[in-house]
């Protein structure tokens, strides 16, 4: 049922429940004013709304009792019991209408004529009769014709002394009457003065529902229609008996009540699980159900449909409109999605600012709408729906979109990034500036936007309740945002987890697995300079050691034989948290910490555990940012942090190692396989080069180190790199670390197997051409880079387009060794000569970020009719996220891989060559 | 004593100079007597069991649960600049609420509660420690002995001690 409509039927329930004593102690106390204008206020209520909802035979009735009642207020009309009843009756009539209506959502038909007459004749003063009124035929008669009832109307009133002969009086006016000949063949004429006499004697009050009943009798529906109605006449209204008015205070008492409750459930149980066999274990379970319910219980008592946090946007919108002399559609959709109280509280504002947002920026004027090909009227759509215990809500428009220009200068111009940081970033970095602080809308301020709440504040505010923003836009096409926001922030189901002797409460939400790391088990802790990492299905996993991060004191002999290891992920960045024991997982009512603690970034929060003890709740969030990854939440920390983080993206994970003595060497970790300790005396010679059997074959290893020579003894670090089933190894002298680093090539060297130098972590790093080495390997070993797999795509012509040596360098070999005949240019303008020169390929591999002209126009340009038009277009970038992937297709590529994903590469390569022949 | 009515008592260290007799808890750290105003004291509890919390001041002892409460604790010899507490020695709490928080001082131990008349009131000496000028607002002479009177927000005032 409409809102609206439900929350009408419960108030006016209420009211004329009010109303049902006030007009009977009126009646004892006529010259009590301030009674009178009480039931003058609620009647004038009741047809206020329902003129407003357009309920027009309402409002018809409340008006005239209205009318009625004024009188009575002004003291022109003394109040006698006549007149009362007839308002009592008009109260009655009402309360069937909104029976009906309750139960159909629509007034009934019908008309209420006599009533109203009856009403306007008291209101002209004349003397009612309490009988006659009585008497008078009720209102839902009328649903023939509207003429009849009122024909019908004279009798009642005259009805006062002669009550007509026909009909035997009937004490109850039950269905039964119905096959009555006399009543139901004749139409409506006869049915006024059918009921009167068995009203006659009844109470005042009462014969509303019986008269109900003989109206519903003799209508030509079979009796079963009109018993619904009178059965929900006669149950008063359903809809305003099933709820009552709460103040929120007391809700919120008794949810910290039952959070207490729930905590002292999981005390219980937890002694429980430490006794076997007590004989409170059934009345404990018992209870542990009935706690479970309850909570859901209050929890539900505190959810609220999103629609009460939006029901002030259309209006908002209207007057934006009207304003702005733009027009705009609001659309709502999911609107009866329900979340917690608390946390809508809190959406609501950034929420409206954000609609606000849309309508004044997002969407144009109406000529300008006009001008792109789109329809006059803006829309601006809002979407809510439950995804996995979280609420997502989207925001969108149809309007202009991001500037991405305008959001550049305002980056420059407020000091957030230079010129040169921009020309390195992507659209969608750029544009994630407008949720900076300090990216003050100031310049366009109206009278509309900039009203002090900036995007970094509905950003901050929504990630103060555990939620998400994420942005979407597409020039001339509008934007969207999405909001994810947990459904409760009271109970959080919470993994406990310990580590040096100390339990912590990890938030269940950002939990993805388990695993296991032992000596004896599959998964093993793997160190590289001191850092752990864990290999996990085919990948390496960041792991974090809580431990070290919290600066706790080992154990007196702890057990270092086996490590769990939490993985944990925030965002997109996923991690191993290396904890000591896990335990279960409890709910747990999230407490803040203590303020002198709140400076503690690694905390969200605290808790009590069922045992009694106080446990600490670990922020995911903020482990990960003091791990060193700072994609999230950086939120006041400064200019720096913000833009480092802009960039984020751009950074791979670099493994340092040492070789050949020098400066140390870097490689990509995408492309290291795995990295092994080789044992030397294993290092056999086979045809002059220096082999190992791993994993039941031979494996080459190419030593950086052109003075390496073989020792007896000892073991080697090995970093492996494999491509299908073949793999290579590279001799290195020792691993140093895996860092994240933004990779600038700043000294191109002449160096075979180098790349140039860079800075990384602080330091002139060599940074290795793993391409070069590969060549070594393959070249020698397995011949001039030719295999089974690839031997189709021998000849085929690449044109690999790319700004960056570093890539340039990187991806030649590799596509050699895999059988294609590379040519690189370094701008999308070279790509284009080549084209006019007459050149063909047979794929075209680009970037997408290049200076100049881009990949996106540079594919725009190709398949818009150059000679090119028919070469299968790849575009490789560090974004692929589906969002790049729809703009690559729309621009003309026919397909997208991420940069460091070399296989992908290579397959999609095959693929799109493979197809291309099918299709050709 | 219940957690319930805890508001109220803030704002009254300042008066304690002021008027004419006050009650005080009194405690001894490191054989020295200190005291509370008695209406900022909540409870006074033995030995609890304390979950140490990571990365926190190192004055901060950890956290404990009263009755259903989070209650920070802080070890006051640290607060002082005094030697750590031996372990052998025993220890007791002394619990107060700042700004609807609670805090639990541990301390020595706990002793009787005093009425003082604000003629024994004397104000710091000048030359007195930094770090205890810092948290007392004053010295109460009693017939055998000292009593520092503990300003309890400034005691829990960190930030402050760390510029300082």
């Amino acid at each position: 049922m409409d809102d609206l409509l439900s929350e009408f039927l419960t108030e006016t329930a209420e009211n004329l429940s009010v109303l049902d004593v006030e007009l009977v102690r009126l009646e004892q106390n006529p010259n009590n004013p301030e009674l009178l204008s009480n039931i003058f206020r609620l009647v004038h209520t009741i047809k206020g709304t329902c003129g407003f909802l357009g309920l027009p035979r309402l409002e018809r009735v409340a008006h005239a009792s209205e009318n009625v009642l004024g009188k009575f207020r002004d003291g022109t009309l003394t109040i006698t019991p006549g007149a009362v009843s007839v308002i009592l009756r008009s109260l009655d009539t009402i309360k069937g209408i909104l029976a009906v209506l309750e139960a159909t959502e629509a007034e009934p038909p019908g008309d209420d004529g006599v009533l109203i007459a009856l009403l306007h004749d008291v209101e002209g003063g004349k003397e009612v009769s309490a009988t006659g009124v009585a008497a008078a035929p009720p209102p839902p008669a009328a649903k023939p014709p509207a003429p009849k009832p009122q024909a019908a109307a004279p009798p009642p009133a005259k009805a006062v002394a002669p009550p007509p002969p026909e009909p035997e009086p009937e004490p109850e006016p039950e269905p039964e009457p119905e096959p009555e000949p006399v009543r139901a063949p004749p139409p409506v004429s006869a049915r006024a003065p059918a009921p009167a006499p068995a009203s006659v004697p009844a109470a005042k009050a009462k014969p509303a529902p019986k008269r109900e009943v003989a109206v519903h009798e003799p209508e030509p529906p079979p009796p079963g229609d009109g018993g619904d109605v009178r059965d929900a006449a006669n149950k008063e209204s359903a809809v305003a008996a099933q709820t009552i008015r709460v103040n929120v205070d007391l809700l919120e008492n008794l949810m910290t009540m039952v959070s207490e409750l729930v905590l002292t459930r999981n005390q219980l149980l937890q002694i429980l699980r430490n006794q076997k066999d007590s004989e409170f274990a059934a009345p404990l379970q018992r209870l542990n159900h009935v706690t479970s319910e309850l909570q859901e219980g209050v929890m539900k008592t505190r959810m609220q449909p999103i629609g009460n946090a939006w029901a002030k946007l259309p209006r908002l919108v209207r007057d934006l409109a009207h304003e702005l002399s733009k027009k705009i559609d609001l659309q709502m959709l999911g609107a009866d999605t329900e979340l917690d109280r608390q946390v809508l509280e809190l959406i609501k504002d950034p929420l409206t600012h954000m609609v606000r947002n849309s309508a004044d920026h997002g969407l144009e004027i109406g000529a300008d709408r006009l001008r792109a090909g789109k329809t006059e009227t803006g829309r601006i759509t809002l979407n809510a729906y439950h995804e996995g215990g979280h609420i997502i809500i989207e925001i969108s428009d149809d309007g202009r979109g991001l500037d991405i220009e305008k959001i550049k200068q305002k980056a420059v111009q407020n000091g957030l990034a230079t010129e040169a940081e921009l020309t390195t970033m992507s659209d969608q970095q750029i544009q994630q500036f407008i949720m900076k602080p300090g990216f003050s809308t100031a310049a366009r301020v109206t009278s509309v936007s900039g009203r002090g709440v900036g995007m970094d504040v509905v950003k901050t505010n929504i990630e103060k309740i555990g939620g998400t923003i994420e942005m979407k836009s597409t020039k001339g096409k509008g934007s969207t945002f999405i909001i994810k926001i947990p459904l409760t922030l009271a109970i959080v189901s919470a993994l406990i987890v310990e580590c040096a002797g100390e339990r912590f409460a990890i938030p269940q939400i950002s939990v993805v697995e388990l695993v296991r790391a032992a000596s004896d088990s599959e998964h093993t802790i793997e160190r590289l300079k001191g850092t752990p990492v864990l290999r996990l299905r085919n990948r390496l996993l960041p792991l974090v050691s809580l431990q070290s991060l919290l600066r706790l004191e080992r154990e007196e002999g702890a057990n270092d034989d086996e490590t769990f290891i939490v993985v944990t992920q925030v965002g997109t960045y996923t991690f191993g948290i290396m904890v000591d024991r896990v335990f279960d997982t409890e709910e747990i009512v999230v407490k803040p910490v203590a303020p002198i603690l709140r400076h503690i970034e690694m905390f969200s929060g605290n808790t009590i555990l069922g045992d009694g003890s106080v446990i600490m709740i670990l922020d995911p969030n903020g482990i990960a940012s003091a791990s060193g990854e700072i994609t999230i939440s950086e939120g006041g920390r400064g200019e720096a942090a913000a833009v480092q983080t802009a960039r984020q993206d751009d950074r791979m994970a670099l493994l340092l190692f040492m070789a050949g003595g020098g400066a140390p060497k870097a490689v990509p970790l995408s492309l290291v396989a795995r990295l092994e300790d080789v044992d030397m005396a294993t290092i056999e010679l086979s045809n002059g080069q220096p082999v190992v059997q791993y994993r039941g074959k031979l494996m080459p290893l190419v030593p950086i180190d052109p003075a390496f020579e073989r020792h007896g003894e000892g073991r080697q670090p090995v970093l492996v790199f494999a491509d299908g089933d073949r793999s290579m190894g590279l001799i290195v002298d020792e691993i140093l670390d895996i860092v994240e680093e933004k990779l600038v090539v700043q000294l191109a060297g002449d160096r075979p197997g180098y790349m140039g130098s860079a800075i990384i972590a602080g330091k002139a790093t060599d940074v290795l051409d793993a391409g070069h080495y590969l060549t070594r390997a393959y070249k020698d070993w397995f011949g001039s880079g030719s295999s089974e797999g690839f031997e189709e795509e021998r000849s085929h012509r690449v044109l690999l387009v790319d700004d960056s040596p570093f890539f340039r360098n990187l991806l030649t070999p590799l596509l050699s060794v895999a059988g294609y005949s590379v040519t690189t240019v370094e701008s999308a303008n070279e790509a284009l000569n080549l084209c006019e020169a007459g050149e063909t390929f047979d794929v075209i591999v680009s970037d997408i970020e290049m200076p100049g002209m881009s990949g996106l126009e540079f594919a725009q340009a190709v398949k818009n009719g150059s000679r090119w038009q028919d070469t299968p277009l790849v575009a490789l970038s560090s974004h692929a996220s589906a969002r790049d992937l729809d703009r690559g297709r729309q621009a003309g590529f026919d397909d997208y891989v991420a940069k460091f994903d070399r296989d992908a590469l290579l397959y999609t390569l095959a693929q799109t060559l493979s197809e291309h022949r099918g299709a050709a | 004593m219940s957690s319930a009515k805890l508001p109220a008592k803030r704002g009254k260290t300042e008066e304690t100079i002021v008027s004419g007799s006050q009650d005080f808890v009194t405690m001894t750290i490191a054989d020295q007597m200190f005291g509370i105003p008695v209406l900022q004291v909540q409870d006074v509890l033995g030995h609890q069991r304390i979950t140490r919390i990571p990365l926190a001041p190192p004055e901060v002892a950890g956290s404990l649960n009263l009755r259903g409460r989070i209650v920070t604790a802080i070890d006051v010899r640290l607060r002082l600049g005094l030697s750590p507490r031996p372990k052998e020695k025993p220890q007791m709490s002394i619990v107060v609420d700042l700004r609807g928080e609670l805090y639990s001082l541990i301390v020595d131990s706990v002793g009787e509660v005093l009425s003082l008349s604000s003629e024994d009131f004397e104000r710091n000496p000048a030359t007195l420690d930094l770090r205890w000028r810092e948290v007392s607002t004053g010295i109460y002479r009693l017939n055998n002995q000292l009593m520092v009177v503990l300003d309890v927000s400034r005691l829990l005032n960190f930030a402050n001690m760390e510029a300082a």
